[in-house]
This record gives C-alpha cells, sequence and structure tokens, in this order.
C-alpha cells in the first residue's frame, strides 16, 4: 500500500468513527430531550411555557411548581398535591416487595433443591403467570378483594402485587438456585442440618445479587404500575401514577404544564434514584425477567 | 436380586419407625410450596376460568351466571366498531412499534460496539427510560407534542411559521405520537439486549472472516447479525406481549381520543368493563387478548424450557 492509499484508508477511517459517534450523541440527546423538557419547564413560570418556548431554559427560575405539585395541587376533589399519593405508594410497594420476594426466594429453593415429582409443571404454571394481560384477572380480583373486605384499601392492594409477583420472583430465584451447587446442600442434609437451616446458613448468604435484582424489579413494577392502582384503589388508597395521571388529564382549571412536570418527576423520582445507584442489578432484572434467565 | 432386597429392607423399615419431626421435614418442602402454588392456581388459573365463564354470561354491572348467551358477547364485540378500532391501531401499535425498537436496538448496539470511549457513559442515558412508568412518560410526550406549547410551537418560535405538527390531535395520525412515546421508553432496553448479545459472538469466528478479507459490513451481515437470532426471537417474544398489554400509555397520552382513534384492546377492556357496564362484553375481549398473548409466549417457553432441559 503507497502511503497516500494508507492516508485516505486513516482518513476514511476518522470520518466513519466521527459519524458512529455523532449518531451516538445524536441519540442521546434524543433520549434525555424528554427528561430535559420535564426538568427546565418545571422550573418555570406558567406564562413562559405559554409564550416562550419549550426548549428554553428558564428565564425566571423558581420552585414554586415543584411545591404545588408536592402539597397544594388540586387532584381530583382535594388540593393535597401529590404528597399524600406518594405516601400510600411507598405504603403498598415495601410490603408487596417483601412478601413476593421472601415467598420467590423459599419456592426458589424448593424447585430446585427438594426437587418431587411435577415440580416442572408447577415451575411452568407459576411461570406462565408472568406473562398473562391482567385485564383476565381484574373482575375476579376486584370480586374477591370486596369479600375479602379489602376493596380500595392499601393492603388490598398489597395482597395483589404481591400475588401477581410471585411467578417473576420464582423465576428470578430458580434460575439462580439453579446453578448452585447441589453437593453442598447435600453435605449439609447428611450433617443433619433441617430444611430451613440449609436455607439460612447455606443459600442465603450466597444469594445477594439476586436478592439485589429482584427488590429492583419488583419495586420498579409496583411503584410504576398503573392498572391495578386504577382499578382498585379508592379516595384514600389512590398510588402515585393514578395520582399523577388525574392531575394531568384533569378536565377543569387552567392547564398548569409547570406543575404537572415537577409531579411527573416527583412521580418517577424513586426509580430513577434506583436505577441510578443500582443500574447494573436493574439491567440484569430486565434481562433476566425478559429473557427467562 | 437379593441384594437390592438386602438394600430395600432396612430402607423401609426405618422409614416407617421414623419420628414425626422427621416425617415433617419430608414434608416441609412442599408445604413451603403449596401456599404460593395454591394462590397461583386461585388467582391465575381460577381467575381466568371465572373469566372464561363470565364470557359466555349477559353480566353487565356485576358478574351474573345465571344468563347464559354462549358466544353472543364474541360475535357482539367482533361487530363492535370500537373493538375493531382497536384491532386495527394494536396491528398498527405492534408492527412499528417490534420493528422500530429492533432496528434502532440493533443499530444502536453495532454503533456501540465499536469500543466506543465514553461507552459507560452513553449506554445509562439510552436506557434510563425503562425506569420511567408509563404515565410520567405519557404525560412528557403529550405535553412535548401538544400544537400549543410543545413541538409546532417551538419550531414556530424558531421562525418557520408555517410548520404543523398536530398528530396528537388528529384522529388519523395519533396513534403514531403512542409508538414514537413507546418507541422512546423501550428502544434502550432493546438496544441493551442486543449488546449483550454481540458480546457473545466468538472473537475467533470474527478473526477468521477477517483473515479472509472480508469488510466490516460483510461481517455484520453475513455473520454476525445471523447470529442475533435468538436476541431477535426475545425482542420480538418481550416488545409484542407489552404491545398487547398496553394500556397507561395510551391513557395519560390521550385516553383513547380524540373520539375514539386511539383505543387499544386493553382500552376497550377497561371502558367497556367499568365504564359501560357491560361486564360480558369486557370479559370476551379480556380472552381475545390472553389468546393472542398465550399464542406468542407459550411455544416461546415451551422451545425454551425445552432446551433448558437438555443441555
Amino acid at each position: 500500500m503507497s502511503a497516500a492509499a494508507q492516508d485516505i484508508a486513516t482518513r476514511n477511517a476518522v470520518i466513519a468513527r466521527a459519524i458512529i459517534y455523532a449518531v451516538l450523541i445524536l441519540f442521546a440527546v434524543y433520549y434525555l430531550l424528554p427528561l430535559y423538557v420535564m426538568l427546565a419547564n418545571s422550573l418555570k413560570p406558567l406564562d413562559e411555557i405559554r409564550q416562550g418556548n419549550m426548549l428554553a431554559l428558564p428565564q425566571e427560575w423558581t420552585i414554586a411548581p415543584w411545591l404545588s405539585a408536592w402539597s397544594t395541587a388540586q387532584i381530583g376533589v382535594q388540593p393535597t398535591g401529590l404528597k399524600p399519593y406518594f405516601l400510600n405508594s411507598v405504603l403498598m410497594v415495601v410490603p408487596a416487595v417483601a412478601i413476593s420476594t421472601i415467598l420467590g426466594a423459599l419456592n426458589g429453593y424448593v424447585l430446585t433443591k427438594w426437587r418431587f415429582r411435577g415440580d416442572n409443571i408447577v415451575f411452568g404454571l407459576m411461570l406462565l403467570s408472568c406473562f398473562i394481560p391482567f385485564q383476565i384477572v381484574l373482575i375476579p380480583s376486584a370480586r374477591i378483594l370486596g369479600l375479602l373486605g379489602l376493596a380500595g384499601t392499601v393492603p388490598g392492594l398489597v395482597l395483589i402485587h404481591a400475588v401477581y409477583g410471585l411467578g417473576f420472583t420464582t423465576l428470578f430465584f430458580r434460575n439462580y438456585y439453579e446453578a448452585f451447587p447441589n453437593e453442598l446442600v447435600r453435605a449439609a442434609q447428611i450433617d443433619g442440618a433441617t430444611f430451613f437451616q440449609i436455607f439460612r446458613r447455606i443459600l442465603l448468604p450466597s444469594s445477594g445479587p439476586i436478592i439485589v435484582v429482584t427488590v429492583i424489579w419488583q419495586f420498579t413494577n409496583i411503584w410504576n404500575d398503573f392498572l391495578f392502582g386504577s382499578s382498585f384503589s379508592s379516595v384514600d388508597s389512590i398510588p402515585i401514577t393514578v395520582a399523577l395521571n388525574n392531575l394531568v388529564n384533569s378536565s377543569t382549571g387552567v392547564k398548569e404544564y409547570n406543575v404537572h412536570f415537577a409531579g411527573a418527576i416527583l412521580a418517577a423520582l424513586p426509580t430513577l434514584i434506583v436505577y441510578i445507584v443500582s443500574g447494573r442489578y436493574f439491567v440484569r432484572g430486565l434481562m433476566a425477567g425478559a429473557v427467562k434467565g | 436380586m437379593a441384594q437390592t432386597q438386602a438394600e430395600i429392607v432396612p430402607v423401609l423399615t426405618r422409614r416407617q419407625s421414623r419420628a414425626p419431626k422427621e416425617v415433617l421435614q419430608d414434608w416441609l418442602p412442599k408445604l413451603v410450596l403449596a401456599p404460593s402454588f395454591a394462590i397461583v392456581l386461585l388467582f391465575v388459573y381460577g381467575f381466568i376460568l371465572f373469566t372464561v365463564v363470565l364470557s359466555f354470561t349477559g353480566s353487565k354491572l356485576l358478574p351474573d351466571f345465571s344468563t347464559w348467551v354462549g358466544f353472543s358477547n364474541y360475535v357482539r364485540l367482533f361487530n363492535h366498531p370500537n373493538w375493531l378500532t382497536s384491532l386495527k391501531n394494536l396491528a398498527i401499535f405492534a408492527s412499528l412499534y417490534v420493528i422500530v425498537c429492533s432496528v434502532l436496538g440493533l443499530g444502536l448496539a453495532i454503533l456501540l460496539d465499536q469500543k466506543i470511549r465514553a461507552e459507560g457513559l452513553i449506554r445509562p442515558i439510552y436506557l434510563y427510560p425503562m425506569a420511567l412508568s408509563f404515565i410520567v412518560t405519557g404525560v412528557a410526550w403529550k405535553w412535548f407534542l401538544d400544537p400549543g406549547i410543545g413541538l409546532e410551537h417551538i419550531v414556530k418560535d424558531l421562525g418557520w411559521e408555517s410548520f404543523s405538527f398536530r398528530w396528537i390531535k388528529d384522529g388519523q395520525m395519533a396513534i403514531y405520537t403512542i409508538v414514537i412515546a413507546a418507541v422512546w421508553q423501550s428502544s434502550g432496553f432493546v438496544m441493551a439486549m442486543f449488546l449483550a448479545g454481540l458480546r457473545g459472538v466468538d472473537n475467533e469466528v470474527i478473526k477468521a472472516a477477517q483473515i479472509d478479507g472480508a469488510s466490516t459490513v460483510t461481517i455484520y451481515r453475513r455473520i454476525i447479525i445471523p447470529l442475533m437470532r435468538p436476541v431477535f426471537l426475545s425482542a420480538f417474544v418481550v416488545l409484542a406481549h407489552l404491545a398487547i398489554k398496553s394500556y397507561d400509555l395510551v391513557v395519560a397520552m390521550t385516553d383513547g381520543g380524540p373520539g375514539t382513534s386511539t383505543w387499544t384492546p386493553a382500552l376497550f377492556m377497561q371502558k367497556f368493563t367499568f365504564g359501560r357496564n357491560e361486564m360480558g362484553m369486557g370479559a370476551s375481549s379480556a380472552i381475545i387478548m390472553m389468546m393472542m398473548i398465550f399464542s406468542i409466549i407459550v411455544p416461546y417457553l415451551y422451545s425454551e424450557l425445552r432446551g433448558e432441559r437438555r443441555t
């Protein structure tokens, strides 16, 4: 190859890399744009949004929309802001995640280390339950919540989320424990360790990563849920996603875009923080949930 | 023969004389699993059965099992213009959502796999929308695409006075705005799936092709992309089943409007069951949704589980 040809080759390579970077940066802008729009406009007075440009930074910075979204905005009939609904979501998420994760861990342990005839059918049925369209269980769920006296309550939502999360948590732990050496379990058994002792002393200490993945997955799904929240809550138990939708889509009064954006970020904040703090586990959960493990 | 008998006998006698505590240990695993399994049987499969039966009744506001109507809910469903609109929207939404997400996901994954220095910075930016709820995504895009304050207003503000972008207010085009928002939310995740797939490709294969003088484009087209077949399949299954379930995003962006132009099957089910007191028809629409999802997911899970046993 002559020197000139080599020059052209390196120049082409440089151009190709420049194009690759340009495309990648362009898409980064595309993914960040809505977040930027929400953030910039949540810090503007309403007039500035109506008259100005949504892409512009605020000329007059204000946190009034945030305060309004949190504690005084009109949601439904009450001017309470999102605060009480944020709290409802916390009260709903924490027990639902805890219950479904603990049960999922025990199920995964039994399905891999105490295999029995038909265990694959049990697992298959639990696995399939992850994918059902929840519309198909809405009507009977409403009935059973009514029968249990839990209709329209936070505990009712906890029950529903724990139940319909079981398939996924079982799947996660089952796939994780499948790779755990059976010899260790057998050795402990010979030493006379009981069922729960083996779980507590042998499997649990090495379950850290899968517990994190499961908790993040369940937390994100339950916090972001809208269908169950809108179907089974009453005034006192509305979760944040439903409250946000009521705030934005209420047909009365002036549309306070800046308050809507502040509210949307407030609703997204917990899952965003989880993502930023532990993105690696978050992605692993997505993959496991998507590609079965 | 005698030998095995000798082995069996002591085991049997030991078993008969076992302490209750040991018997409990034998049953404990099943006892631990039983509540979860019973709950899934009742809340999932029992409830599905309940809804199936309901779809053959004339239930209106409440479940009513005394009026048996056969298939008439299904007949009414498939003659109802709103259901046909929902199916048409699902077809448009699902195909565009799956295709655009896959193409974008694969393309970005390939670009990001070129030893990009800032990968650690770019990847999380592409993926974060997946952490948001569809309601938040819906709010952001609803106002960004709103002609009054959003994109149209911005472009006009920049000096292009005749620019018009009012898809979200246009019954013919509104469904495409939902595609835009949904692709924004999910394409980063599909990118991550393809990136994981690309990282799993054996380097030796690529090196061999390079020695044979294949260009980068040829290597991707002939070798690497065909190797991504399982990822395409997983992405298809995940995206298609999300598309069939799509509900929150539509509610947040258009709530089915303008008119009924952005109804989807999930929205139909909700509106008919709880809004219009047509529980029988609502149930039958849910059954159709389940059949659509199962026709995608059951063969997939079956082949995955079978493959697992073989290896």
